[in-house]
């Protein structure tokens, strides 16, 4: 590994053209991509294979010849790691392999399957009404990232996990800095710290509480905390792993999607007249739009081959899943946003083992959000120039730090 | 005839198989996959598209 030259590689993270949020890798650095796997310079020296290819992506997502484990000696990083404890690590399920990564995912996937993430629906709709009377009665023009996109799923995971809303301001920004690869390695430590305690309270007071309630933390703290089964360190950690998730990716998408549909009126209209289409436009939302768009990290523990590339155990590997689901090869005429197309194929929620585990929420969240906006401001309009957009742009979460909009 | 097998030992409860074939596929209370029982493979193409969207590998196809 120590012999390859990184001078000359191609810088990674690529930016999205600061003029078109819809892009996910510009034409020049796409020039300089040399094959499907090929090696890219991280931002904190060193190098990683980047995988661009839908299949190579799945089967490198899928195979146990990686691991997700960030500590791990020569992992591809895009920020310095902050310095952290064991402790500070607890409970991060996303991080870890094998079977200590699926206990702990385990105790989860029946929250958020489908047919429970159906009963919550009349509360997803509540949810977006009430936000849209709310946006309604203020001024015009409004950002609607801040008025809608980010309260919408942060209310829903509160009220999913048992956190209460009005500690929102503090989780936000908090959750903004872990996202931030520009973040310094202390400012990343201190938010870790911050959540951590505050959700280490809250859980603490569930627990002592006799009736730790109906909701996500309640039910884990009566049913595997107090049974043995999970530590409280653990849970923390879980915890702050679905309310970072939970409201940063749904709000970015909710964001870029009403940017995009602006531009195709037609789908806007079909959202409104049809929403029983709703589930289909969705999926080629995700797919088009793919807001993870810094690839998922990964690094070999044997040698394997992807894509006719040898790469050996040891080496740092990154899934770019915003070039795979452009894959000519898949999709279509992919760089054009279609929502008639099938784009069940998608890898926007990753794949393998530690694919999304909210992603029948993010759906139902998608669907409601984006129909009861289409139905209650149908006139919906941007109030400012698109190419002037502020961008996520050092986000591990790509979208749009403001749209402002009037009806 | 087609069949699916579903390894429960590997699935990790994402949920894709009920999302494309729920007459096929079901999750129990722990979130994991479970065959629907007296609907061998109603729909081949959904059995085969929710085969090749399992995440984890979980869903084999069988048979000829």
């Amino acid at each position: 590994m120590g012999d390859v030259v990184t001078d000359r590689l191609p810088l990674f993270p690529f930016l999205s053209p600061g003029d078109d949020p819809f892009t996910p890798v510009g034409g020049a650095d796409l020039r300089r991509l040399d094959g499907p796997v090929t090696r890219v310079r991280l931002p904190t020296g060193g190098w990683t294979w980047l995988v661009t290819r839908h299949g190579d992506v799945k089967q490198m997502l899928r195979s146990d010849a990686f691991s997700a484990d960030m500590a791990r000696p020569g992992f591809p990083l895009l920020r310095q790691a902050p310095p952290q404890t064991p402790e500070g690590r607890r409970g991060g399920f996303i991080r870890m392999d094998g079977e200590e990564h699926l206990r702990l995912r385990r105790m989860l996937t029946a929250e958020f399957m489908i047919k429970n993430i159906r009963r919550i629906e009349p509360l997803i709709g509540d949810v977006v009404d009430g936000a849209l009377t709310a946006l309604q009665a203020g001024q015009r023009p409004a950002d609607l990232v801040a008025g809608f996109a980010l309260p919408v799923p942060s209310l829903v995971i509160c009220h999913l996990l048992g956190v209460p809303y009005a500690d929102h301001g503090f989780f936000q920004q908090r959750s903004a800095i872990l996202l931030d690869r520009t973040a310094g390695p202390l400012a990343v430590r201190d938010a870790v710290t911050g959540l951590r305690s505050y959700l280490g309270r809250l859980i603490e007071d569930k627990r002592v509480s006799g009736t730790p309630g109906d909701d996500l933390l309640g039910r884990l703290i009566t049913e595997r905390v107090r049974t043995g089964e999970l530590e409280v360190g653990e849970l923390i950690g879980m915890a702050l792993l679905l309310l970072i998730a939970g409201h940063e990716t749904t709000a970015n998408m909710i964001g870029l999607s009403v940017l995009l549909l602006l531009q195709h009126p037609q789908v806007w209209d079909r959202l409104r007249a049809e929403p029983a289409q709703a589930d289909a436009v969705v999926e080629e939302l995700l797919r088009y739009l793919t807001i993870v768009r810094q690839g998922l990290p990964r690094q070999a523990i044997r040698d394997v081959e992807v894509g006719g590339r040898r790469i050996r155990a040891g080496e740092p590997v990154t899934a770019l899943l915003s070039l795979a689901n452009r894959d000519a090869e898949v999709f279509d005429a992919a760089q054009e946003f279609d929502p008639y197309r099938e784009a069940h194929q998608h890898l926007a929620f990753g794949f393998g083992v530690h694919q999304c585990i909210g992603q029948p929420l993010a759906r139902a969240e998608l669907r409601i959000a984006l129909t009861g906006l289409a139905a209650r401001l149908p006139g919906l309009r941007l109030a400012a120039d698109p190419a002037d957009l502020p961008k996520r742009d050092n986000s591990i979460v790509y979208g749009l730090a403001e749209l402002p909009v009037t009806w | 005839m087609s069949g699916v097998t579903a390894d429960r030992d590997v699935c990790v409860g994402a949920g894709m198989c009920v999302l494309t074939a729920p007459e096929l596929f079901d999750q129990d209370d722990e979130g994991l996959v479970v065959l629907i029982d007296g609907k061998p493979d109603p729909d081949p193409a959904l059995t085969q598209r929710a085969v090749l969207l399992c995440p984890s590998g979980a869903l084999r196809v069988t048979g000829s």
